[in-house]
């Protein structure tokens, strides 16, 4: 039987206190829905809440920063992403690790502190073979820190299979068996996106939302019934609004009718690619207004994103890069996503015309609260992790100064000012 | 006459009216003075200065000005302790409302004071009775209170000693009259029961041992008030009318707080300006 050894607990409580107070002063910080003038304080990876330190602990800050008025903002997170410098997580398991390790250090310049490594459909050895080894891990100077496999597929409908492999497709479900049949264990697994017409398909779900697995509606070509019957189920999530998936009609809303849906017993997120191009801006802006809390930014890039213009190999494609875009060579089909979630995050406020914070804030808090890590991840409130942002922010744009995970600053922009750590020695007592 | 002898001696023995035109005025006056008290005591390690610190909206300003004031380099609070006067009991003490909340938020925070030198009532001691005795004896061990910063309600209170408080009282629990919790109201969601019905303060008689008190008062509102400190008996109905009997006290007031008062009386201290004036002569000081 397991116990609390009340000494093993002061221990740590000690440890702690020997920790250095990191005071980062003259900024402005997203709290709480907007833009307050503060000091942000942290110690051990984690934000502090500076007040009972003072009158508590009596401690005051070892470390100061001058932010020189930069906005600070959590770290963004992406619930979906399918790879990037030419790497794809779903292919290629013999370079997994080093796609991983390529990715998630990548992200880091565009202010991604914590995502989803996505998994398209893909045939069950492949689940076998990569799932095991994307452990969710913290992130740091290595790269972004892991929350948990997003599976998109294979349990999607054939008619909006969209850029995935028809013939990993599988379109029904016999029992919630076929979940670990297909996909082996699913510890590693934070989010499954899901068809919820198809045969079985709201047993899985229900299934899976019982292991806490955020269960998201996509690929689907499923009507507005089969949607509320999904999330009376636990689905709580809809996978890139818009794309793959029956359009809005107004007397069979699909399920984008969902947004307004009243027979759903809880809150409803979707995800939305604001890269200009997979959603228009006119589409956008009905989602937004139609459901602004709701609404989560995730890239969906793809291999290319991060790569220079112009030609690249990239398994067994031939993809064209030119601005935001990535078409397959030789024609106008694109290849995928290959934005970045701080170009997202523009993007969005130019589209939308939301506010800064909102428009941070879908890329924070709203992932956070749909994957269940708000507790830890996705705002600047005490007690979550210290992974955070320096914006540059100049009228509705931001651009990212610094990033920072648990603390520690592991990207800094070519032309970020230099952030000086100056120590403090308080010796003097009373 | 009286003027040679008020420079020669300094600012004792007298209490000042010190008449400002607004009440932006009144917190930069002070802000200004505390800091030249400050400066001047050439604080240190082992000299302390020693301050007696309000909450309220009055001294809001003053502090706004203290931080602005310490960002330009011109005071330091390393060597400074403070005292606070009071804390509501039984709200916790992050409680939005709370008089930690308000210092750390509107002062604390901004400037480089150690927290082992700041001391505020603990208004959810499980023993406030020896709470507040406790404060007593921390004030004696800081070398007592150089410098009491106050302000006063519209009934003339200091701290929280409501109109019929001793005059020689000491830091205590006290209970608050209904005219206070009801003005409070706006502050918890205009709810009267979720008020606190009890504070603990430090004494008149706590305030009148600092070597000096200054006291903020502005708007019409505290009129009445001011001129029953001043042009009325010592009147514990009046708690701070009990400064007329202090060797060395400031009242800083704005014009509209001295509507209730005789012409006689503001002519004679505004006349007075002038020796006062001089008597904190100071480079900081020169805009008045």
């Amino acid at each position: 039987m397991p116990s609390i050894d009340p000494s093993s607990s002061s221990n740590l409580k000690q440890q702690v206190s020997r920790s250095k107070i990191y005071q980062l002063k003259n900024c402005r910080l997203v709290r709480d829905g907007k833009i307050v003038k503060d000091d942000f304080w942290f110690r051990d990876g984690q934000i502090l809440n500076p007040e009972p330190v003072f009158f508590t602990e009596k401690a005051r800050a070892d470390v100061t920063v001058d932010c020189q008025d930069a906005l600070i903002c959590p770290g963004f997170i992406d619930i979906q992403l399918n790879g990037g410098y030419g790497y794809d997580f779903s292919s290629d398991p013999e370079h997994l690790e080093e796609g991983v390790a390529k990715v998630s250090k990548g992200i880091l310049s565009t202010g991604v502190t914590s995502f989803c490594p996505t998994v398209v459909t893909s045939s069950p050895e492949l689940y076998h073979q990569v799932l095991p080894r994307l452990k969710p891990r913290p992130g740091g100077p290595e790269g972004a820190g892991i929350l948990g496999v997003h599976l998109e597929g294979p349990f999607i409908s054939m008619e909006k299979k969209g850029a995935h492999q028809p013939e990993f497709i599988r379109n029904s479900l016999q029992s919630v068996q076929d979940l670990s049949d297909v996909y082996g264990a699913l510890d590693n697994v934070t989010m499954v996106t899901i068809a919820p017409e198809l045969p079985g398909a709201l047993d899985a779900i229900a299934h899976l939302a019982n292991k806490w697995v955020t269960v998201s509606l996509g690929h689907s070509n499923g009507n507005l019934e089969d949607g509320e019957a999904a999330m009376n189920k636990g689905a709580t999530f809809i996978t890139h609004l818009f794309n793959a998936m029956l359009p809005f009609h107004h007397r069979d809303p699909g399920l984008v009718g969902l947004l307004t849906s009243r027979k759903v017993p809880h809150p409803v997120h979707y995800g939305i690619i604001a890269d200009g191009i997979h959603t228009h801006p006119a589409a956008l802006r009905i989602a937004h207004r139609t459901h602004p809390e709701g609404l989560v930014l995730v890239t969906d890039a793809m291999a290319a994103m991060g790569l220079s213009e112009g030609e690249h190999q990239i398994g067994q494609m031939k993809v064209n890069v030119s601005g935001q875009c990535a078409r397959l060579v030789g024609s106008d089909t694109l290849a995928g996503s290959i934005v970045t979630m701080d170009y997202c995050v523009r993007q969005f406020i130019k589209d939308a015309g939301v506010s800064l914070v909102e428009a941070i804030e879908a890329a924070t808090k709203h992932p956070a609260l749909a994957i269940g890590h708000s507790h830890c991840k996705g705002s600047l409130n005490y007690g979550a992790d210290a992974d955070f942002l320096l914006l540059r922010d100049q009228g509705d744009s931001i651009s990212i100064l610094h990033t920072f995970i648990a603390g520690v600053c592991v990207y800094s922009a070519p032309t970020a000012p230099h952030l000086e750590y100056v120590h403090h020695h308080h010796t003097d007592k009373k | 006459m009286r003027e040679s002898k008020l420079l020669e001696k300094g600012p004792d023995n007298t209490m000042r009216l010190v008449i400002l035109d607004d009440g932006e005025r009144v917190s930069e006056w002070a802000a200004r003075y505390m800091i030249k008290r400050i400066n001047d005591f050439k604080p240190g390690p082992n000299k302390y200065f020693v301050m007696g610190l309000p909450t309220g909206s009055t001294p809001l300003g003053t502090y706004k000005k203290l931080v602005q004031y310490h960002k330009l380099g011109k005071i330091s609070f390393k060597y400074v302790k403070t005292f606070n006067m009071d804390e509501y009991v039984g709200i916790p003490r992050d409680h939005n409302q709370s008089y930690h909340t308000f210092m750390w938020e509107n002062l604390f925070k901004h400037i480089d004071i150690d927290p082992n030198n700041v001391h505020l009532l603990n208004g959810n001691a499980t023993n406030l009775d020896q709470e507040c005795q406790e404060y007593e004896r921390k004030i004696k061990e800081a070398g007592g209170i150089e410098l009491f910063v106050g302000g006063i309600g519209p009934d003339g209170h200091i701290a929280f000693n409501e109109p019929g408080s001793s005059l020689v009282s000491r830091t205590r629990v006290k209970t608050l009259n209904q005219e206070t919790i009801t003005a409070n109201a706006r502050f918890f969601g205009d709810d009267v029961t979720l008020v606190p019905k009890q504070a603990l303060t430090v004494g008149v008689g706590t305030v009148m041992d600092a070597r000096e008190v200054l006291v903020l008062i502005t708007g019409s509102h505290k009129a009445y008030a001011l001129h029953m400190a001043i042009e009325e008996g010592i009147n514990h109905m009046y708690t701070v009318s009990a400064l007329q009997q202090h060797t060395r006290s400031i009242i800083v007031c704005d014009e509209s707080a001295t509507m209730e008062l005789k012409v006689k009386t503001v002519k004679y201290f505004k006349d007075l300006w002038s020796v006062h004036s001089k008597l904190i002569e100071d480079p900081m000081m020169k805009d008045f």
